[in-house]
């Protein structure tokens, strides 16, 4: 492990890119005309996000390595993004509870993050905090409208709570190059997060999973298959005809 | 040798390509003018959404501008910290803003929090003035706004939302 605070970084980005990019699979595709455009407009803000991180970790890394090398030109093992992010949209319910599961990960994780000792961190923390506070409002909203809505939506959100559930246990668990912190305690992210998500699902009169056992292995590079696919499609431009620009 | 008070003279006429009533002044987001030599030129500017598009767009503006002052080397630099906010924009932006049929941003307030479902911004409708709104979306056309509708005129309406 050479430098952890690139590795953090690529942490960082990776898990908003590919949510920003799975978040952008529904584009033409939601519900109604003003939700498309706001679940569209939460992936612009993680793929904006993305790139902040990415122009950083570019340099750290120095030499040639730029936010598209690094989006655009690593494989899948290198990618460190966490596995709640690469899953499959599932439906529109599943959707926004990974968006508030994430979101509120995000929110609680950069409200320590803007007090870290590394400025340039820091400052990407601050600016981020501002949108995915929009985020987590937009997603807890829907949690509670579809949880707390009909048998249906009901009964399809119970659905999403289970399978998504065992992903989130690897968010709190710090890889080795997290073990600086950067300033952050994640213990202290876990039980606001834990508090976040227990008072919501309660509104929204879902029950909180009782599965013990978390799925692991997205932060250090070992992926659902899922995740191979997303790199397939995101990548082919750049991996086709290398170095086209706009 | 063009100076500094030059250049801001000059960013009045840069505007934002998604608002084009907005001079890059009036959303607050050029921070510093440092002129180093005839040639040279660095310009800090800070990004309002993190993804929003229109940065690249103002960077171009802003280079395109200065080449054509003679200067051959422009850098433009973003930096992140401290953070825009719409506590940023002039007072003649938001005129101007309200005058295009877009309303203009609220102090920063309680909308800033991630609780849901809380009583919701006051935000004056462009065009009747009525406070008789409601929210539709709160997220719009572009990162910056949300949308509401006029509950009076039914007119429904892009609010550029506090941040």
């Amino acid at each position: 492990m050479h430098d952890p605070l690139l590795h953090y970084c690529l942490f960082l980005a990776d898990s908003a890119l590919i949510l920003g990019h799975r978040n952008s699979e529904w584009c033409g595709h939601g519900p109604v005309l003003e939700q498309d455009i706001a679940l569209t407009n939460i992936a612009l803000d993680l793929i904006g996000q993305a790139r902040n991180l990415y122009q950083y970790a570019a340099s750290i890394q120095g030499g040639d390595a730029t936010e598209d090398t690094l989006a655009y030109l690593r494989d899948e093992r290198a990618y460190k993004n966490c596995l709640l992010v690469e899953l499959p949209n599932g439906h529109w319910g599943q959707t926004v509870l990974r968006q508030f599961f994430f979101s509120t990960y995000q929110y609680y994780l950069f409200q320590q993050l803007i007090n870290s000792t590394d400025v340039q961190l820091a400052a990407i923390a601050e600016k981020s905090l501002k949108e995915v506070t929009y985020h987590v409002r937009w997603s807890s909203e829907w949690v509670i409208r579809l949880g707390d809505g009909t048998e249906e939506s009901k009964q399809k959100m119970e659905e999403a709570v289970d399978n998504l559930w065992s992903y989130t246990g690897e968010l709190f668990v710090p890889a080795a190059y997290e073990t600086p912190g950067f300033g952050v305690d994640l213990n202290v992210v876990q039980m606001q997060w834990q508090q976040k998500v227990a008072a919501i699902l309660d509104e929204a009169t879902l029950a909180l999973s009782q599965q013990g056992w978390m799925q692991k292995g997205g932060k250090e590079g070992a992926h659902t298959e899922h995740l191979g696919y997303i790199l397939a499609e995101m990548q082919s431009l750049q991996r086709t005809y290398p170095g086209a620009r706009w | 040798m063009v100076n500094e008070a030059t250049i801001w003279k000059l960013f009045e006429n840069i505007f934002d390509p998604e608002v084009p009533v907005l001079s890059i002044l009036d959303l607050g987001i050029v921070r510093e003018v440092h002129v180093k030599s005839k040639q040279e030129v660095e310009i800090v500017i800070t990004p309002t959404y993190s993804g929003c598009p229109a940065m690249d767009v103002i960077g171009m503006s802003i280079r395109m501008a200065l080449l054509q002052e003679g200067f051959t080397q422009v850098q433009v630099k973003q930096v992140l910290s401290p953070a825009w906010t719409t506590d940023w924009m002039s007072e003649s932006g938001k005129q101007k803003l309200k005058a295009y049929g877009i309303a203009p941003p609220n102090h920063k307030q309680l909308v800033c929090t991630p609780d849901a479902f809380q009583e919701e911004e006051a935000v004056q409708c462009p065009h009747c003035g009525s406070y008789h709104t409601q929210l539709v979306s709160r997220f719009g056309s572009t990162a910056c706004k949300a949308l509401y509708q006029c509950n009076d005129c039914q007119e429904p309406f892009d609010y550029f939302k506090c941040h």
